[in-house]
């Protein structure tokens, strides 16, 4: 194999496994480091630069970091009492929201004066939320249209407030609008052609997936006044015009909104609310988490069901009708759901909430505007410019690629406002900014580290609920209550620090073995040289996850190779306290996106 | 020397052995010892072949002297049982222990300094007495704990860190072991675990006095340009002359080897010894062939590596003086003071 370069910025990033992970790249293990010191308002402005809603998101984020966590691959489950968990990333941003100075405004960001240039972003959830932040303190002027009364968007309307309070919301975005330079207009675009005669420099579109998946089976339409769409409904929840639900509820969907959707029944008077899906339990899209909140309150979750019939007397529902399925894959593993031939199931009802998908909707863009759509429905775009045929128009959050989370919207809206800027400064809006790296060894003496490098075994602490009583009698009662500051330093004692990277120098090394003798991954191993694939196979340890880089070390005397697994390292920093000349050396790759700001060369 | 202990947390593939222990349950106390010093591979070395010949950590005894290779027992095994003697005399202190109970594993951990220098006479008697152990000496040409004089295996001429010659003849470890009746020898290098894993392992089961001269490099005091005993330098003048495939018991063999490529050693308790050969012709069990290919390597300044001498029918201290079966620390009073009728019988014998 050829010699790791770990100049290429990716190298080391993709070691630090969350971070990777993330949309947003957001530097997890620093973040969770300051919450261990203390420096809440640190790690909030961390989160702050790099995911815009760490509040929000601490609460609601679908956390693609934490299945890629180390700790996941590690952990013994003997030694720490229980299955190999993460660590809890998403919780702990929280803390450093909850635990945040009162005067965090200070740290935000003013508007300079303005550049002339105006941009319109289209809907006033995360997505578009983003892209003013990053241009508004550029000097552009933004102007955000929503057909809502309050910025948000989904996150106000369709997040359930047992889950997300309102308070959260209206104190990050005003973090937003504090800045200035953004204006919001409570006002419907319908038309694309209009906006664009209005002369405005480039539009977002930031307005979500707004339309949800109808129900097409027979008796819909007689029974529609007991049944509705899971998302308008939970929009109507949210604004206070829906304030009760039937005493059995079926929800139908096995995603995040089906859980949203029927915890918020459980609320309103259900008492006998069930979820239905079709597929089996493992493979639907909600999180772990989420089914087992519903579940914890009493929601059974039945599966391998499709939705037949509605069963009505005269337009008023009784139940629904479901034939019975199962799971056959074929050839290729393809799965099919096919009946099992027993009798259909009969589900008694006074409400269903439908809670099966959502799609792309843009009736307000002409045809004649230029922008071209995809089979699907969906803009054309370039992945990484997000840029449409329009040259300025842009595409972000659930609008360009469909549903996808908060998260990604926040990502998407970065991307936007890098190439808005570029576009609008005459640079190449496809040349992208290079991540800033900034490298420092961590050494503070001969066995010192400046981080907490001795992994801990405690198994994952969890966030105290408050009670089910309490929490099922009022629907605006927080359920999670967060880590307080002692389980939130225990908890972030569990990172084990996966930015602190083992960097080897070839050319200092006396190849004493003390390294291969202390790790205690049996992660390296000094040998000849060979293909990666036979490289994996004859290491000290096997190496057998090919998703995780095998690191090539030269230079050495005897001609052969030092290779490191990087998978299962737990970055403890003994091979470097170990090695007698410093060929290994912990340093941190603190690693960060370059956002619009200080994406251009000319300013 | 470092701060935190190493981790609990291990490598998924760890496997237990037939004790049901992982390698990692054969570890010792975190290392005190410089980074980088080779006592501490010879320690991981250890630590792999108790794992691999699935051994019961308390039915070991781990001896050592004075020094830092003195040290090293506490950094391997942690669950057996130790004794860190007089500079010097860890033989007298461990024949004694083998008198006593000869149903414990012994291991003699010593250093140069304490072997060669202060302790080379009960080195010497140890050897001939046959006592059923594996000697390992950690050799950095070097007393390492006192700051790096020069030891009795220094080679002549070799340059001390300030400069300054050494003008010494060197006691050769090996040669005085077989020279002294040793009936297993060998010698290797820390930096090399695919050969010394297995010869401790033979070691370890070999019947009688197993010695290994293990060389070592101080990094503190012993690895600069002009030392014979650096890294650098043993890797330059290593001559291995064989690989060793220790094979417990009579298992099967199932290594390929090609014909004329291997000798094999039957050894009398039925362990079988093959031996890789590696260029040149060599016999282990001849013990004049030996002593003099150890001394050719000497004269012309080949580091010889590898199994360099084996008994395969050792006979061990308690065959030697004739003891019962029991260990003698089981023995009861009644097995000890057999009464006046034997008293008797025997004053009869002699009258
Ligand atoms: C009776 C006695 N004399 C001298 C010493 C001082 N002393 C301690 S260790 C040592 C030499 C150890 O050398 P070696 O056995 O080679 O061990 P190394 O540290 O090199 O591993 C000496 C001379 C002592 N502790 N006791
Ligand atoms: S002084 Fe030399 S022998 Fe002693 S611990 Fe340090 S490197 Fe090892
Ligand atoms: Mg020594």
């Amino acid at each position: 194999m050829k010699p790791t370069d770990i100049t290429n910025p990716d190298y080391f990033h993709k070691v630090v496994d969350c971070q990777w992970a993330c949309p947003a790249h957001t530097p997890v293990p620093e973040y969770i480091r300051l919450i261990a010191h203390g420096r809440y308002s640190d790690a909030y402005m961390i989160n702050w630069k790099s995911n815009v809603f760490p509040g929000i998101l601490g609460r609601t984020c679908d956390r693609p970091c934490e299945p890629a966590c180390r700790r996941s691959r590690v952990e013994d489950e003997t030694l720490v009492k229980g299955k190999k968990e993460p660590v809890a990333i998403c919780r702990l941003k929280r803390v450093a929201a909850d635990y945040k100075d009162d005067a965090i405004a200070e740290h935000m960001p003013k508007a300079p004066a303005k550049n002339g240039k105006r941009i319109a972003c289209v809907g006033g959830g995360p997505a578009s939320l983003t892209v003013a932040r990053d241009l508004a303190v550029l000097g552009y002027e933004i102007v955000i249209y929503d057909q809502d009364p309050k910025l948000g968007g989904f996150i106000r309307t369709q997040i359930p407030h047992f889950r997300l309070p309102e308070s959260v919301i209206d104190e990050e975005v005003g973090y937003i609008t504090g800045i200035g330079n953004i204006e919001f207009r409570h006002q419907k675009v319908d038309s694309m052609k209009t906006l664009l005669a209005e002369g405005y420099d480039a539009v977002f579109v930031g307005c979500g997936a707004p339309r949800g998946r109808e129900l097409d089976v027979p008796g819909r339409q007689e029974a529609a006044a007991n049944i509705h769409i899971g998302i308008d409904w939970l929009s109507s929840v949210s604004f206070g015009h829906t304030t009760s639900v039937g005493k059995r509820v079926i929800v139908l969907g096995g995603g995040n909104t089906a859980m949203d959707c029927c915890r918020t029944a459980r609320r309103l008077g259900g008492q006998d609310v069930k979820v239905i899906v079709r597929s089996g339990f493992e493979e639907m899209k909600a999180s772990p988490w989420e089914k087992e909140d519903a579940m914890g309150e009493d929601i059974p979750i039945l599966n391998f069901l499709v939705p037949k019939e509605v069963k009505h007397d005269k337009g008023k529902i009784k139940g629904m009708v479901f034939e019975k399925v199962k799971a056959e894959y074929d050839a290729k593993g393809r799965r099919n759901l096919v009946p099992t031939g027993e009798p259909d199931a009969f589900y008694e009802c006074d409400d269903v909430l439908v809670a099966i998908g959502q799609e792309n909707a843009f009736p307000w863009i002409e045809k004649d505007a230029g922008i071209e759509f995809d089979k699907w429905g969906l803009p054309k775009l370039d992945e990484a410019t997000l840029q449409s045929t329009v040259k300025k128009v842009f595409f972000g959050g659930d609008a360009a690629f469909g549903p996808k989370n908060i998260i990604w919207a926040a990502a998407h809206g970065h991307d936007a406002a890098i190439s808005i800027h570029k576009l609008l400064t005459g640079e190449k809006v496809e040349e992208r900014p290079a991540p800033g790296v900034n490298i420092v060894s961590q050494k503070m003496g001969i066995h010192e580290w400046s981080y907490d490098n001795a992994p801990t075994i405690d198994h994952r602490f969890k966030v105290p609920h408050r009670a089910k009583q309490e929490a099922l009698k009022d629907i605006m009662a927080e359920v999670e209550l967060g880590f307080d500051p002692e389980l939130a330093f225990q908890e972030a004692q569990r990172c084990l620090n996966c930015d602190v990277q083992t960097v080897f120098t070839g050319k200092l090394c006396i190849e004493c073995d003390a390294c291969v003798d202390i790790c205690p991954m049996d992660c390296i191993t000094f040998t000849e040289n060979g293909e990666e694939k036979d490289l994996r196979t004859r290491l000290n340890a096997p190496a057998p996850n090919p998703t995780q880089d095998l690191y090539i070390g030269n230079d050495l005397k005897t001609g052969r190779v030092m290779v490191k697994d990087e998978d299962v390292c737990l970055h403890c920093g003994l091979c470097a306290e170990r090695c007698p000349t410093g060929a290994w050396d912990m340093r941190k790759y603190y690693m960060e996106m370059t956002h619009a700001e200080h994406a251009c060369r000319q300013q | 020397m470092t701060f935190i202990a190493k981790p609990r947390l291990h490598h998924p593939s760890l496997v237990k052995n037939k004790a049901g222990f992982t390698r990692r349950d054969y570890e010792g106390a975190v290392s005190t010892l410089c980074a980088g010093c080779g006592h501490d591979s010879i320690s991981a070395a250890i630590i792999q072949a108790c794992y691999e010949l699935d051994i019961l950590p308390h039915q070991v005894a781990k001896l050592s002297g004075i020094g830092c290779s003195s040290k090293a027992p506490t950094y391997f095994v942690g669950a057996s049982h130790g004794f860190n003697t007089v500079h010097g005399r860890m033989p007298s202190v461990m024949t004694g222990a083998n008198l006593a109970n000869k149903n414990l594993i012994y291991m003699g951990v010593s250093g140069d300094g304490d072997s060669a220098s202060i302790g080379l006479g009960q080195f010497a008697h140890i050897m001939r007495r046959g006592v059923n152990m594996t000697y390992i000496v950690m050799n950095n040409g070097v007393y390492g704990l006192t700051k790096g004089q020069f030891s009795a295996t220094a080679d002549k001429g070799s340059i001390s860190k300030k400069g300054v010659a050494n003008a010494d003849a060197s006691i050769d470890m090996v040669s005085m072991a077989i020279l002294m009746g040793a009936t297993f020898v060998g010698r290797s290098f820390s930096g090399d675990k695919h050969q010394l894993v297995p010869l401790i392992k033979a070691a370890m089961a070999h019947k009688g006095a197993a010695f290994l001269d293990v060389i070592s490099p101080c990094v503190a005091f012993n690895n600069h340009a002009g030392s014979t005993k650096s890294y650098e330098y043993v890797r330059e003048h290593n001559e291995a002359l064989n690989r060793l495939d220790f094979i417990e018991g009579r298992e099967e063999i199932t290594a390929d080897y090609a014909p004329g490529t291997a000798t094999t050693v039957r050894q009398h308790d039925g362990s079988i010894l093959r031996l890789r050969k590696l260029g040149e012709e060599y016999d282990p069990s001849d013990k004049i062939a030996a002593m003099k290919r150890v001394q050719e390597g000497l004269a012309s300044g080949e580091v010889v590596t590898g199994l360099l001498y084996v008994d395969p029918s050792p006979v061990d201290l308690h065959a030697n003086l004739n003891t019962v079966d029991a260990p003698l620390n089981t023995l009861q009073t009644g097995d000890l003071c057999p009464g006046p009728q034997a008293l008797e019988r025997i004053n009869a014998s002699l009258r």
